[in-house]
């Protein structure tokens, strides 16, 4: 069985953009542990003649034409309506790159 | 400012990448319009769906693939007639979804080629995506903050990617040329270079000369926006490479940014550890089928491009190669300027004379208007012989050391009389009676 350890989990944390701390870190190692015990299950089924699936309902070319749909469209108060903070009509997030 | 042609026994190698946003109504993925830098307010053009709100679906926009797909084939591209989008995973604030809709393993387009005057540089791939928000970063009441503007989120976008076939600084630029030259013949992208509506990225490594393997090492230079500054760029970072390896060193593998105004390349903080995007297929968007037939039709509606106008203009009106490939370099341009070639008597003195800004013309101007402006720089006043005398006279008078010179076997000085003779007329001669008067005159 394969061990997995804290740097992978705390990649993984990293990656989902979910701070944890290192007693969580201990408990997600083992949590990931037993998932990837179940998961291993499924190794054992042989799939050497089934093709990949990326959709279940066999539709294809679901598309639309270009056309503005103006009725679908959010005022700017609407856009900025969830948002903590705005300033003047933007956005505002804690400072991404800090340009010298 | 960075010579473009550094002197190193190292040779370029160099892929590139580039972004483009097409020209469509609405954006890729819904139905919102698409016009980020018409906008007057920042967040006016967006929806659930552009948002990444809980709930949007999205719709793929028919035109941007069918575009995406003209564009491949105008370079050439084999099309994959069966095609999908995936999901490339990551988190940052110009990202509603925290995932961009993408296209991983199946790109609509791949295995073209843009030619250049150094060689072909053959492409890679051709996919779509759509674009990511707009971020600045200011000082708001005294705290840095950045600020996010989603009217460009889910733009469709093109990415355009090279085999590192790109030898010389000077090449990428003629590249980059070339195929927004194409794209905008195709009427698909405006390529507004300062505006953010193409966007180039150059894979730089370099090697000793006659090496066959590709370098062990790339550097990636991005978000350029302009040709200029992509040529300097690599040639900055072919001289840093050199000094580095001349030193025993390997350039690191990362990603740079480019200072227009230090004219160098920075080191840029990567936003995650190693680049690992989780692409899956979007469950939300089934796969495309396009049939041989739509393929053909697509092709069947591509405009002629640059160089095959050119080819034909040089058959049909004479225009020499030199001109016309400055003329092409706009689709209504050189459309509009077809048709006073069509009526011309000289089309190649109508090439020559603008191209050498002899005379002023603009786009939708009448043919004839034009065709009479370049007839009339040919045409001469009517001089009568003791006028012309007599201005030789007058300008001999006042130039006498110049006569002398003349007479002491200085041909150089003729020039300066003609000139001279033309001001002083304030007309135009026939050149042959005006050489050949003053000629004998002078020796008087
Ligand atoms: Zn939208």
């Amino acid at each position: 069985m394969s061990t997995i350890t804290p740097q992978q989990v705390k990649h993984i944390a990293n990656l989902a953009n979910i701070p944890v701390t290192e007693g969580e870190v201990t408990d997600l190692a083992d949590a990931f542990e037993e998932t990837l015990d179940v998961v291993a299950n499924l190794q054992s089924v042989d799939t050497s003649k089934v093709e990949p699936t990326h959709q279940v309902t066999g539709l294809e070319n679901v598309l639309r034409e270009d056309v503005v749909d103006e009725a679908h469209m959010f005022t700017q108060a609407e856009a900025l309506a969830n948002a903590k903070e705005t300033h003047e009509g933007f956005i505002v997030v804690p400072i991404i790159i800090d340009q010298e | 400012m960075t010579d473009s042609t550094p002197k190193t026994k190292y040779e370029l190698v160099c892929g590139m990448e580039v972004h483009a946003e097409l020209k469509t109504k609405s954006k890729m993925f819904c139905g919102c319009k698409n016009d980020p830098f018409g906008a007057e307010k920042p967040n006016i053009y967006t929806c659930p769906t552009c948002l990444g709100m809980p709930g949007g679906l999205p719709v793929a926009n028919k035109t941007a693939i069918e575009w995406t797909i003209k564009l491949g084939l105008a370079l050439g591209c084999k099309i994959n007639l069966f095609s999908k989008f995936d999901r490339k995973n990551y988190f940052y604030p110009d990202l509603p979804k925290a995932y961009q809709i993408s296209q991983y393993d199946i790109p609509f387009c791949y295995e073209g080629v843009v030619e250049t005057s150094e060689g072909p540089v053959r492409i890679t791939r051709i996919h779509l995506e759509e674009d990511t928000g707009k971020l600045q970063h200011k000082t708001v009441d005294g705290k840095k903050v950045s600020l996010i503007d989603y009217n460009r989120s889910s733009v469709p976008l093109i990415e355009i990617v090279t085999e590192p076939d790109i030898k010389s600084a000077k090449q990428a630029k003629e590249y980059g040329k070339a195929l927004r030259q194409v794209m905008r013949y195709l009427d698909i992208a405006d390529c507004d270079m300062e505006q953010g509506g193409m966007r180039l990225e150059a894979n730089i490594s370099i090697r000793p000369e006659g090496q066959e393997e590709l370098p062990d090492y790339k550097v990636e230079v991005k978000n350029i926006n302009s040709f200029r500054f992509v040529e300097q760029a690599i040639a900055y970072e072919m001289e840093r490479h050199d000094e580095l390896l001349e030193a025993g060193e390997t350039p690191a593998q990362e990603t740079r940014g480019w200072n227009p105004n230090k004219s160098e390349t920075f080191s840029q903080r990567t936003k995650e550890d190693t680049e690992d995007y989780r692409y899956f297929p979007d469950p939300d968007l089934p796969p495309i089928r396009f049939t041989q037939k739509r393929i053909d039709e697509l092709a069947a509606e591509i405009p002629e491009l640059p160089k095959a106008k050119a080819a034909r203009w040089e058959k049909e009106f004479g225009i020499e190669s030199k001109y016309a490939e400055q003329l092409t370099a706009e689709r209504p341009y050189a459309e509009w300027l077809e048709t006073v070639f069509a009526i011309a008597e000289k089309p190649n003195a109508v090439a020559n004379a603008i191209v050498n800004k002899k005379v002023t013309v603009s786009e939708g101007e009448d043919p004839t208007a034009v065709a009479k402006k370049v007839a009339d720089l040919s045409k001469t006043d009517d001089v009568d012989t003791s006028e012309l005398v007599a201005a030789i006279t007058k300008i001999k008078e006042a130039n006498a050391d110049a006569v002398e010179k003349y007479q002491n076997g200085d041909t150089k000085v003729v020039g300066f009389f003609i000139g001279q003779v033309m001001r002083v007329l304030g007309k135009k001669v026939d050149p042959n009676v005006l050489r050949t008067t003053l000629m004998k005159e002078l020796k008087k």
